[in-house]
């Protein structure tokens, strides 16, 4: 510390004087800035020249496997360097052009159910190997493919293949008794019996409760499989050493109806086979039948449970090295739709497994980039992460004359701030979208090249019906009727989104049934029919979204009404990406902001999640009627028709609202004027191969 | 000289170590799941996944391994959330693009910040001193998220061989570089001008200028070096920092750095990643301090025989 | 053990030398005219959060009311200053935002201060070993990513707290809004400190290490003085000079550290608002409607300008040797 009393004297310099000290530094660092400074043509410029189109593309790919993909980023580049049985055209929805197979040479039977593809006999992989029938089986069983350790997360896209579901979730009592020609029963009447598990039967879930003090819908679960006078034994039941073999015959039955006969092990295989009537058989089913069931599938484990494939007989068959032969699980007018998702698409089979097994999960060697073969009208360039991605020209494309592009390049800019500044500052041609922030002034300044188009997405809430209040369809109703629709499409995101009367959104046949619709009167008089007459008695409620900023924005926006039209106060809980999809799989919300976007242009894409059981319903909520309405689709072949069962579908879920509309998506995108061949899609998959930029 | 040297890299690696021990237990402990994606995961999945990484051995196992595949193999582990990426690789990947662009700043922060110090505290609470401090702190008081649109939207617009955002042409580290050396400077003005208000109250200095020797002298030859004994301090933790990225420039600037490495790896409970993060930081952060000292010591002879 | 005259021997003498420190520093202090401006903005803008605000909130002014139909309204439409993306009034929000992220700052660096002050004031004191033992934990914990300590600790609290203030609004029945207003910070707050407290640790280290050797001390020691009377009446009020500047120059970089964990989306909880959530969030309307950008931007700059020149002042005033740590 300085001394006391000292006076403190600056020493003067002027500033000439001063320069000298620092001349070096500011010499060195102006040098280098000019040294960066030779370039001064933008970037667009230099694509053009090179014929490179240049795109935001959001984020960095997780993979470029199409099998264990399952994000739209993903899926734009996977659609230039991959190419499946047909295209889409370039302008008209729902119509598709030459792929891997001829179009106008595709057969399909009158029901829809089996379909004959001809391959292209031109059509190669980037390495020059044919593109045969062969790599589609390969590729079809190993995105099936029942393992465990197979991250698929999109193999349900193959369930239309017939017997693909029960190949791919290993249902092996299916398999070894429903493809057996020999086999004394035909499946439509084994089905019912208890080959899944009852999984609301499961003793853990009603831990610390007594059998006797359930309520009576809760017990009607346990009696379709006791006789009346059988009580099961929670405590027993849950017991870490519980032993089914002298356990009293409810809990046997409880015990074996929980698990279901394709998860029983052989040990408890054998012991059903001694005490048949365990189990839940359902009707028809002779005790002669249920003894060559088990026997059936005791002989299945004792083989070591081998793969089945070649006995599934799923539904996709080489006839030749050139003839693809489909055959679904019910009438499927739409399966050339289906066929452009990206899952339908070929993987090489002499590369895949030359890098690994078929399998060979997580780190899909085949995918990098000094080892990636693809069959699409581009191939793999560059992959640098967080950077860049860039694809070129594939030589060996069979239509290679006519694909109009020498390159890509995805640019993965997750901040669309500066994704829509580079726009401006010419260095990309296409933006992934237009932050809404944006969108007033990009309709000032870009009013060309700003594209609103009409998107297959619906911006939606799940609802956590499992808890109060929720539980209560009033209460739902109520929340969804208190949404203003129109002032979070017209106020807040401006990018021409149209409130959604439903979850489907409008598109081709299908007529949406329009249930909800904004109405501050009905909401309030629901909640009051509800029961929860003060509203200060409501429980806590969570809103939970992620912590991006247009999700934050809905989610005020969404507090505010609740708290004007329903006077009911919601806590916003804002997670990161992770913890938010987690917590939706846990049930561990009330209401969650979400989105849905189609994967195939038919409503069932919208539809099929909200089954009992289904990956992405997180609801809770399930409904016989709905599911049945669903099946019945599934076997109806005639468009009309089918569409007004979806329709009832759809009508029956909203009735009971276990998610709440908000808007219909819009694709927002800023496009340069010298793209050319890019024209409004659905689904906004545009294929690469037309796409053209316009030299002047 | 050598024994500090020696000290210092064994003290680095305890440290690291500790570090490490410390973070891989409470990275675990996060509530939050590695695997979740936007399609659900079965539990035979997540299963499967755990039993693929080998977070499903117990906590001590899984500790010994990691230890060993480092130690044996020189391998971080894969990455959980970039599946197929090695953390390794992602290092090397982004590490020379966060080094380059860090040096730079780094760079442009002394060559700011040093000049500016000195003049602030030669002008002692005079106009000088006050806009010297007001132009090194413009940068940490306007953050770098406002600082960084508005230089693209000023700068970068209307130039045109400079580029909004990118990392493709040589010139696009001019931007997030300059946005990244104002924190540097605001600090290293602060720390010279401290110092130097200090040197100069010293008696030596004194008697040199009752003496007669030229300002500029005094300033070069006797002041400086004592005087950026504090920034040389600072030097050393900001060096290991700045060169490992910033997750905010990074993003607005799309550069592919490490800054974002942080954030995502422990935002997607990422745990190689992270482990892997904070073993080269803690390294790196040991390097940076042994050179700060090593530069102490040559700038002060006091402490050179001591 | 020590009696009270023999204490209060030793007190006149360290207040007559606090007494003319502090009237010289302040002397000192006039002279730097920014550190004056500094000192004077920090009182205002300290009185607008803090009186101010909760004087208009209590009138009926609401930062959270929306009005969709009047989003972007010019100043004195919907609000003195006019209204934010979702129609609510922006004089409210930049207010009631910088209670917010005032607190945080603040009740960090105090816990900062606490905890620096005491975890660095028993090392520096107790020296040797231990002492060293407990700075190189220090140093370790430096050397780890900014970030991810703040996260761990911010993850690992929030659960805890979530539990707390359900606890508080339902079993003693404290008002929902006020629970949950501050229950929001404390996580934050705590990841905060959880990282500031180690530099504050070291500076208090160093500078007990040094008094722990002066002649008072000596002095102190050879009359039989407890080790806590030593550390907590002879050396701590000491060191108050450091503290005090390090406090003020902590208290706006906790203000940054909000901001910039806001900007990655671990700020605090929505609808309620910080200067760093506002500024990020009025970012995006850079392009298009700057004012919601920068109204809180330049009262988060000015701030931030302010308290650093006063922290600067301060330092030049009471200790410039301190600027060395």
């Amino acid at each position: 510390m300085r001394k006391e009393g000292e006076k403190f004297i600056p020493i003067g310099l002027n500033l000439s004087e001063f320069i000298f000290v620092t001349k070096l530094n500011t010499l060195l660092a102006f040098a280098s800035l000019a040294l960066a400074s030779c370039e001064s043509r933008s970037d667009i410029e230099v694509a053009n020249e090179k014929n490179i189109l240049v795109i935001g593309n959001s984020n960095e790919p997780k993979g470029l496997d199409p099998h264990l993909v399952s994000g739209v980023l993903e899926s734009n580049i996977i659609r230039a360097l991959f190419e499946g049985l047909v295209v889409d055209h370039p302008s008209m929805d729902s119509t598709s052009v030459d792929g891997v197979a001829i179009r106008d040479q595709i057969q399909h039977s009158d029901d829809f159910t089996e379909w004959t593809f001809p391959l292209n006999p031109e059509a190669k992989w980037s390495d020059g190997h044919p593109v045969t029938a062969h790599d589609f089986v390969f590729s079809y069983q190993r995105l099936l493919s029942p393992d465990p350790n197979w991250p698929a997360k999109y193999a349900e896209m193959l369930y239309f293949l017939k017997n693909g579901e029960a190949y791919h979730r290993n249902k092996y009592g299916q398999l070894l008794c429903s493809t057996d020609p020999d086999f004394p029963l035909e499946w439509d009447r084994l089905k019912n019996a208890n080959f899944d598990g009852d999984d609301k039967i499961v003793p853990s879930k009603y831990l610390g409760k007594d059998y006797s003090s359930l309520n009576e819908r809760e017990r009607q679960r346990f009696l379709k499989y006791l006789n009346d006078s059988e009580t099961p034994d929670f405590e027993v039941l849950n017991q870490k050493n519980f032993d089914y073999q002298e356990a009293s015959i409810a809990n046997q039955k409880i015990f074996f109806n929980s698990i279901g006969l394709d998860h029983l092990d052989k040990e408890q295989l054998v012991f059903l086979r001694e005490n048949l009537k365990l189990l839940d058989w359902s009707e028809h089913v002779s005790p002669e039948i249920q003894q060559l069931v088990v026997d059936r599938l005791i002989s299945h484990h004792e083989l070591g449970k081998p793969n089945l494939w070649n006995q599934a007989k799923v539904g996709v068959e080489a006839i030749n090295d050139h003839t693809l032969k489909i055959t679904l699980r019910g009438p499927t007018p739409f399966l050339l739709e289906i066929t452009k998702h990206y899952t339908w698409y070929p993987v090489p089979k002499h590369v895949v497994l030359k890098h690994g097994e078929m399998n060979t999960a997580y780190s899909s060697p085949w995918t990098r980039l000094e080892n990636i073969v693809s069959n699409g009208a581009f191939k793999l360039k560059t992959w640098r992460t967080n950077h860049l991605l860039e694809v070129e020209r594939n030589p060996h494309y069979w239509d290679a004359k006519n694909v109009k592009l020498d390159g890509i390049r995805y640019m993965p800019i997750n901040n669309y701030y500066t994704e829509t500044r580079m726009f401006g500052d010419d260095q990309l041609h296409l933006t992934y979208t237009v932050p809404s922030e944006l969108i007033p002034m990009a309709k000032r300044k870009y009013s060309d090249q700003l594209r609103q188009e009409s998107y297959v997405g619906t911006r939606f809430l799940r609802v956590n019906t499992l808890n109060e209040p929720f539980n209560n369809p009033k209460v739902r109703r109520a929340f969804a009727l208190a949404i203003d629709q129109e002032a979070i499409c017209e106020k807040i995101l401006q990018g021409g989104q149209k409130p959604a009367s439903g979850i489907v959104p409008p598109f081709g046949d299908y007529v949406v049934p329009g249930l909800i619709h904004f109405d501050p009167e009905q909401a309030k008089a629901l909640l009051k029919e509800s029961g929860y007459e003060s509203t200060s008695s409501f429980p806590d409620i969570d809103l939970l979204t992620t912590n991006s900023d247009s999700g934050l924005r809905e989610a005020e926006a969404l507090q505010a009404m609740w708290q004007k039209h329903l006077g009911i106060k919601v806590r916003i809980q804002q997670r990161e990406w992770t913890t938010y999809l987690q917590k939706q799989y846990d049930s561990d919300y009330d209401i969650v902001v979400a989105g849905w976007i189609g994967d195939y242009l038919d409503p069932t894409t919208f539809l099929e999640m909200w089954v009992s059981g289904g990956g992405n319903n997180n609801t809770g909520w399930s409904s016989k009627v709905f599911e049945d309405l669903l099946r019945k689709a599934e076997h109806t072949a005639d468009i009309p028709t089918r569409m007004g069962i979806l329709s009832e579908a759809e009508k029956t879920m909203m009735k009971d609202t276990p998610v709440l509309p908000i808007y219909w998506y819009t694709t927002n995108y800023l496009m340069r004027p010298e793209v050319k061949n890019w024209h409004p899609l659905l689904l906004n998959n545009h294929p690469f191969k037309f796409v053209e930029l316009q030299k002047n | 000289m050598l024994r500090i040297i020696i000290s210092r890299i064994i003290q680095t690696l305890m440290v690291v170590f500790l570090l490490v021990t410390f973070t891989f237990f409470a990275v675990r402990a996060i509530p939050g799941n590695p695997f979740a994606s936007d399609k659900a995961t079965s539990p035979e999945e997540q299963a499967a996944l755990e039993a693929y990484y080998g977070l499903d051995k117990p906590l001590h196992r899984q500790y010994a391994k990691y230890w060993k595949n480092i130690l044996v193999d020189g391998d971080f582990g894969d990455s959980l959330a970039m599946k197929g990426r090695k953390v390794t690789t992602l290092l090397a990947e982004s590490f020379p693009v966060s080094l380059k662009l860090g040096l730079l700043s780094l760079f442009l922060g002394v060559s700011i910040g040093i000049p500016l110090g000195i003049i602030a505290a030669l002008f002692h609470n005079r106009w000088q001193d006050y806009l010297a401090m007001v132009i090194a702190m413009a940068g940490i008081c306007i953050v770098a998220f406002v600082l960084g649109p508005i230089f693209q939207l000023s700068i970068a617009k209307p130039l045109d061989w400079l580029n909004v955002a990118g990392w493709q042409r040589s010139s696009d580290i001019i931007l997030p570089s300059i946005t990244l050396c104002f924190g540097v400077a605001a600090y290293l003005a602060r720390l010279t001008r401290g110092g130097m208000l200090d040197v100069l109250s010293q008696d030596y200095i004194r008697s040199a200028r009752a003496k007669g020797v030229p300002k500029l002298q005094i300033i070069t030859r006797h002041a400086l070096r004592p005087a950026l004994v504090p920034a040389i301090t600072y030097l050393g933790p900001a060096f290991a920092a700045i060169i490992t990225g910033s997750f905010v420039v990074e993003n607005i600037f799309l550069v592919p750095g490490m800054g974002q490495h942080f954030v995502l790896g422990i935002t997607s409970k990422d745990y190689n990643l992270v482990l892997g993060l904070v073993l080269f930081y803690g390294i790196l952060m040991g390097i940076a301090n042994l050179m700060s000292d090593l530069a102490l010591i040559f700038m002060d002879p006091k402490l050179r025989n001591s | 053990m020590t009696t009270s005259t023999q204490d209060a021997s030793n007190e006149p003498l360290i207040t007559e030398k606090g007494s003319s420190l502090w009237s010289d520093a302040y002397l000192r202090l006039k002279k730097n005219k920014l550190a004056i401006l500094g000192g004077i903005i920090v009182i205002l803008i300290l009185t607008a959060c803090f009186v101010v605000a909760p004087i208009l909130s209590w009138v009926g002014y609401d930062g959270n009311q929306q009005d969709l139909s009047n989003r972007f309204a010019g100043f004195g439409e919907g609000g003195f200053l006019g209204t934010d993306q979702l129609g609510r009034d922006l004089l409210m929000r930049v207010l009631e935002g910088g209670q917010i992220s005032l607190l945080v700052a603040i009740i960090a660096t105090l816990l900062t201060v606490t905890i620096g002050v005491i975890y660095g004031g028993i090392a520096g004191y107790v020296g040797g070993r231990i002492g060293n033992a407990m700075m190189r934990i220090v140093d370790g914990l430096l050397a780890m990513p900014f970030l991810i300590i703040v996260i761990l600790f911010r993850e690992i609290i929030s659960g805890h707290v979530d539990d707390l203030a359900r606890i508080l609004i339902n079993d003693w029945g404290f008002d929902d809004n006020t629970v949950l207003r501050f229950a929001n910070l404390i996580p934050l707050t705590f990841a905060i400190a959880g990282f500031g407290w180690l530099s504050m640790g070291r500076i208090v280290r160093s500078s007990a290490a040094s008094l722990s050797k002066q002649e008072f001390v000596e002095a102190a020691r050879s009359l039989g003085l407890t080790h806590h009377r030593i550390l907590f009446r002879h050396i701590l009020p000491n060191m108050l000079g450091p503290i005090i500047i390090y406090a003020t120059l902590t208290i706006p970089s906790f203000i940054l550290y909000e901001a910039t964990l806001s900007y990655i989306g671990l700020g605090i909880e929505p609808p309620n608002s910080s200067w760093g959530k506002l500024i990020q969030e009025g970012a995006n309307y850079l392009e298009t409607n700057i004012t919601v950008l920068a109204i809180p931007a330049v009262l988060f700059s000015l701030t931030l300008f302010a308290f650093n020149f006063l922290g600067d002042g301060l330092r030049d005033a009471l200790d410039p040797k301190a600027s060395k740590d």
